[in-house]
């Protein structure tokens, strides 16, 4: 019983039961337009035919007078499946004809008898005497007699119940039919969707490797499936994303934190010396400072990452933005033993958001500065900006120590400072934080080597289709 | 200086009210917009300090009756919302300075103090001057005890805008956003070997230092 209702409660069965309704209500017009039709044809028919026996008698009694129009009816009357014949005198005495008894009233009114009428023929037996219906058309003769020619009505009468038996078999078998096909679809969907709940609620239990089962028919309940699992693979991945962020923020927050925390502890114990005491707290300060510098760098780049960031974008001049990032840096460059310069023509323009553009620029630059540093020969740093057919490039290129091919990818992670770089300053979410300001501008962060394949280039792409 | 806290974590108001006293200030302080408001209505003030979330009315909205009606009274926007919209909409709704929370007071402190109309330069001065340095806004000349001093357009600006601001801590980040104008925390410290080389230019040759460094918050020019 719970389980008729749960089919009952499937979409397959709920379309299936309308079709069925459907199908019945065309089938019942179509039938009763068919024996209506067919109905007035065989009126017509009967008509005629009577008619036509009018109009033989007629010229018999014309030709041969009564005598000769009784004759003929008593001959026709004898024939097998004759039609029905009856004459009377005025008094109403029936002077031939095959009809023993008839309905009163119907002889009254001359032409067309309105509605089908009772009456028996000669010859039956009184047991077997049956009631017939019938139609008739009553003529009057020249001498008050009366002529009835008529027609029985069992035949049309068999046909309808013929046409009602078909009607009531093709119901009953589409009925049939229906529920077959309600029974076996129905039960199939239900059965897919109960499989796919299942393993939603093992999904929901905690089972996040858990995916939906696939038929491999590719229909409609194979593609919400596949739709659904790719929703859950990108689930999991922000998932797994958002674990190894927590753990990396774990890791990389604990050894500052404990360090000011040390810090702290220290100047409370340094009760002598004020100075050495304030020193220590001033340090912890800029410590905290950049622990918050380090919070807000990873907010920016959860929220452009996960893509529901509303920094409004416009027209901006990325050549301006080199222009000005370029002179931001220049002192603290040549602080630093670098010759940074900037390669720009003209001015181009991209849609974008000028601060979130100007920072992943200056994370780069900053980058490029301080690995290209420490490199043995004229360290210099390079900004290029060119628009070609299809994207504006803006490459950052440095001849530093530049970044293995196999740790490109991981270079722009969060918190991944390779190897090498271990040891110098820095939260390590200056490219990554890059790479989301490229992905909210629907471009690329690409690192490749630098010019005579030494240093390293990182390249902003805006893809010209959506920037113009 | 008169300050208005408007700002519903009793902690934080404490604090700043405490700090702010230190400073040589005197705050009062409102723990929802309904009372902010009311009490910055009195016209009393030199700066409201207003937090952007708050109980009973938004500190948006507090901002923009106190604007209609007329008061023109400097206010900056404390607000954990840190986005470059969230900034654009905060001054659109008439404030003068946005801070994103978590902050040092130092920048509070700072930015507080040079919003403060009755100190600083104003608009009209064509000249700035501090001690025997001379900036000259229209002619875009620097003087130092009348000899010229060359600069590069964004020395120059840098200076205005500390010259402007005599006698008042600036933060690197005030710099960043008055100067360059842009409004992103940079990595290293590219604002200080801004301020060391414009230092060099006005101050190479001449005995008293006019720039300095206050430690933990920015720098200041003044003349002693």
């Amino acid at each position: 019983m719970h389980r008729l209702r749960a089919l009952m409660n499937t979409t397959a069965a709920r379309l299936s039961a309308l079709f069925i309704l459907l199908f019945a209500a065309c089938a019942v017009v179509l039938v009763v337009y068919v024996s209506s039709l067919s109905q007035r044809m065989i009126t017509t028919q009967t008509q005629e035919a009577i008619l036509e026996e009018m109009a033989s008698l007629t010229t018999a009694y014309q030709r041969r007078g009564i005598t000769g129009l009784v004759r003929m009816i008593s001959i026709r009357s004898r024939q097998p499946g004759a039609n029905l014949y009856m004459i009377t005198d005025h008094n109403g005495l029936i002077l031939s004809g095959n009809v023993e008894m008839i309905e009163p009233g119907v002889l009254d009114i001359a032409g067309w008898t309105e509605q089908p009428f009772y009456y028996s023929r000669y010859g039956e037996t009184s047991e077997l005497q049956e009631v017939h219906q019938a139609v008739a058309h009553v003529s009057r003769l020249p001498n008050q007699m009366i002529l009835l020619v008529g027609r029985d009505l069992g035949e049309p009468e068999q046909y309808r119940y013929i046409v009602r038996r078909a009607l009531m078999a093709a119901l009953g078998m589409m009925g049939i039919g229906a529920a077959l096909i309600w029974f076996f679809v129905g039960r199939k969907a239900l059965k897919r969707i109960d499989s796919i709940s299942e393993a939603s609620i093992q999904i929901m239990g905690g089972d996040l490797t858990r995916r939906l089962p696939v038929s491999g028919s590719g229909d409609e309940f194979d593609r919400l499936s596949e739709n659904l699992n790719a929703m859950l693979e990108r689930i999991a991945a922000l998932n797994e994303g958002l674990r190894q962020v927590s753990d990396n923020i774990a890791h990389d927050l604990k050894t500052p934190l404990t360090r000011l925390r040390n810090r702290a502890e220290a100047a409370l114990a340094e009760t002598g010396d004020e100075n050495a005491a304030r020193e220590a707290l001033e340090r912890t300060i800029a410590e905290s400072d950049q622990l918050i510098r380090t919070f807000n760098a990873i907010l920016m780049i959860s929220r452009l990452e996960a893509g529901y960031s509303a920094e409004a974008t416009t027209k901006v001049d990325l050549s301006a933005i080199v222009g000005d990032v370029v002179e931001l840096y220049e002192p603290v460059a040549e602080e630093l033993g670098v010759m940074l310069h900037s390669d720009v023509t003209g001015s181009i323009e991209v849609n974008g958001n000028r601060e979130l553009l100007a920072q992943a620029l200056s994370n780069i630059v900053d980058n490029a500065i301080k690995y290209s540093a420490g490199s043995r020969e004229a360290p210099s740093v390079t900004v290029t900006l060119a628009n070609s057919a299809d994207a504006v490039r803006l490459e950052v290129i440095d001849n530093g120590p530049g970044i293995p091919q196999e740790e490109r990818d991981r270079a722009t992670e969060r918190f991944v400072r390779l190897e090498k770089s271990r040891n110098q300053p820095g939260s390590g979410l200056g490219l990554s934080l890059a790479r989301a300001v490229m992905a909210f501008h629907q471009g690329e962060l690409v690192l490749t080597d630098g010019r005579n394949s030494a240093g390293l280039t990182v390249a902003m792409v805006f893809s010209n289709g959506k920037n113009g | 200086m008169k300050i208005l806290i408007i700002e519903d974590d009793r902690e934080a108001s404490t604090f700043l009210k405490k700090a702010f006293a230190e400073a040589g200030h005197t705050a009062d302080t409102a723990l929802d917009g309904e009372t902010g408001f009311a009490l910055a209505d009195t016209g009393t003030y030199d700066v409201y300090i207003v937090d952007r979330m708050l109980p009973l009315r938004d500190g948006l909205s507090v901002i923009r009756e106190l604007r209609s009606k007329g008061n023109k009274t400097p206010a900056l926007i404390l607000s954990a919302l840190g986005e470059v919209d969230d900034r654009v909409t905060g001054l659109r709704a008439g404030g003068d300075d946005y801070l994103i929370k978590p902050y040092a007071f130092s920048e509070l402190l700072a930015r507080v103090e040079v919003l403060n109309r009755r100190t600083g330069a104003k608009d009209i001065d064509t000249v700035y001057k501090v001690g025997d340095l001379e900036l000259d806004r229209l002619s875009h000349t620097v003087t130092r005890g009348g000899e010229e001093i060359t600069l590069q357009p964004r020395e120059f600006r840098l200076l205005e805008y500390l010259m402007r601001h005599a006698g008042q801590v600036v933060t690197r980040t005030m710099l960043l956003e008055n100067v360059w104008d842009y409004h992103f925390d940079p990595q290293t410290n590219v604002i200080d070997v801004h301020i060391s080389r414009l230092r060099s230019k006005i101050e190479k040759g001449f005995d008293k230092p006019l720039l300095h460094t206050v430690r933990g918050a920015g720098y200041m020019i003044r003349a002693d």
